[in-house]
């Protein structure tokens, strides 16, 4: 018999490299109907890759599944509508840019 | 069990109105909120802020919890609820409850007064509870070094998490997670990694683990995306004379030419040395002339030579004075 356990090693994919979602795809990984995904997009949370296109090609970056699902939480645990949650992720990207650019100058 | 003050928690007097713990609610709810604060222990107090909400917004539980009396203090170990504390309260629940936390995310403390059903109704799944019983996907930062990036590496992080157990109660989880780093991996992208996330209901799929990856500060290099950089000291005849310098790249030493001449800040690339990818990142050395602290007599000797060769070079010519 073996005794030694092994520890199994994960192996996961970089999802800000994956190939693009289709709109059905990225309800399918967020659990969401279209209409809220949709609504999401109206409010600029998201973007697909190929706006100019008709929806039914809409690409997205697959990347775009983490922050669907912060919009959720946002939503959820501060009682924010959907707008105040885009406003919030935008502000919070900007600060996380700035942050990074402090860092950089002041090392 | 400890005693937990709610009231302590939230920043409040005992005699707040419901509107002052809405209020307390909302700010500290924006301030510890896991996707807002930087702070370290942002999740642990967003739960214990949602805990205590929990209770005190419900006029029931909360004048249920101030009949256990001024006795405990917050942490005071030994608690048990008195047989019979809750006699005479009828518990309904449900308009108050919505402070977004699943009521398995409640310490034991809630659970000896009010129940694990107390906010079951509106269950922690909300996001995936539309027409699957899916696991919720879960997230986690993690920290690698830049090597890491280079070259790939397998590394173990250290993971919290609710579960369910056997008897489907929820416990909190500790786990390792042994994973494999892609090389190329860049600060701020996400590895999901399949199945990892909290389990489904009844048997179903369980969710994902996005794992956002930084860096841990380097001493000698900063990075901006694919981008590595550091500084490079030189002395101040190597700069004017030039000459050649190995410098220590996370990919490997490299010899480096500086050109005759070189003056501080310039930023010599070299290119494809940055981390690597489709498009690998370059890397740059930025040139910081250096000058010896302790003059020796003899140095000074040079230096007043240099001065004197040196008369015609006005660095200040552009001032116009």
């Amino acid at each position: 018999m073996n005794m030694t356990t092994q520890i199994e090693i994960y192996t996961g994919v970089i999802i800000e490299e994956e190939q693009s979602l289709s709109l059905a795809e990225l309800c399918r990984f967020c659990a969401l109907p279209a209409e809220q995904l949709l609504n999401m997009i109206e409010h600029g949370v998201l973007e697909p890759l190929n706006p100019k296109e008709p929806l039914p090609h809409w690409r997205f970056a697959a990347h775009y599944v983490v922050r669907v699902q912060k919009a959720l939480r946002l939503q959820r645990d501060l009682g924010v509508n959907l707008a105040g949650a885009a406003l919030a992720m935008e502000l919070l990207d900007e600060i996380t840019q700035l942050r990074k650019q402090v860092e950089f100058l002041q090392r | 069990m400890q005693y937990k003050d709610y009231y302590k928690i939230m920043g409040l007097q005992k005699d707040a109105s419901q509107d002052e713990i809405k209020r307390a609610y909302r700010k500290l709810a924006r301030k510890y909120h896991p996707d807002v604060s930087k702070e370290a222990d942002a999740e642990t107090h967003f739960k214990e802020v949602g805990e205590a909400y929990e209770v005190l917004k419900d006029p029931e539980k909360r004048a249920a919890y101030d009949r256990l009396g001024s006795n405990w203090k917050a942490g005071q170990e030994g608690f048990q609820p008195p047989p019979g504390w809750n006699a005479g309260f009828e518990f309904h629940g449900g308009g108050f409850t919505d402070s977004g936390l699943g009521a398995e995310q409640f310490s034991e403390f809630f659970e000896s007064l009010f129940g694990r059903g107390a906010g079951e109704f509106y269950g922690g799944n909300r996001a995936s509870s539309f027409r699957q019983m899916r696991g919720e996907d879960s997230r986690a930062m993690v920290f690698i070094n830049l090597e890491d990036a280079y070259h790939g590496a397998t590394r173990s992080f250290s993971l919290q998490s609710t579960k369910l157990n056997a008897q489907g109660e929820p416990e909190l989880h500790k786990r390792v997670l042994k994973v494999k780093i892609p090389q190329g991996v860049k600060e701020g992208q996400n590895i999901r990694l399949h199945g990892q996330g909290s389990p489904g209901m009844g048997g179903a799929q369980a969710g994902d683990l996005y794992l956002e990856v930084a860096f841990n500060p380097h001493k000698l290099y900063k990075v901006s995306g694919r981008e590595v950089s550091m500084d490079l000291p030189i002395t101040p005849w190597e700069a004017a004379l030039g000459t050649v310098v190995t410098v220590p790249t996370p990919k490997g030493k490299v010899d480096v030419k500086i050109p005759a001449g070189s003056s501080s800040n310039k930023r010599l690339r070299l290119k494809g040395y940055g981390i690597p990818g489709k498009l690998p990142g370059d890397f740059y050395v930025t040139l910081e002339i250096a000058l010896p602290v302790d003059l020796s007599e003899e140095d000074k000797v040079h230096y007043l030579a240099l001065q004197k060769a040196g008369r015609h070079f006005n660095p200040r010519a552009h001032f116009g004075t």
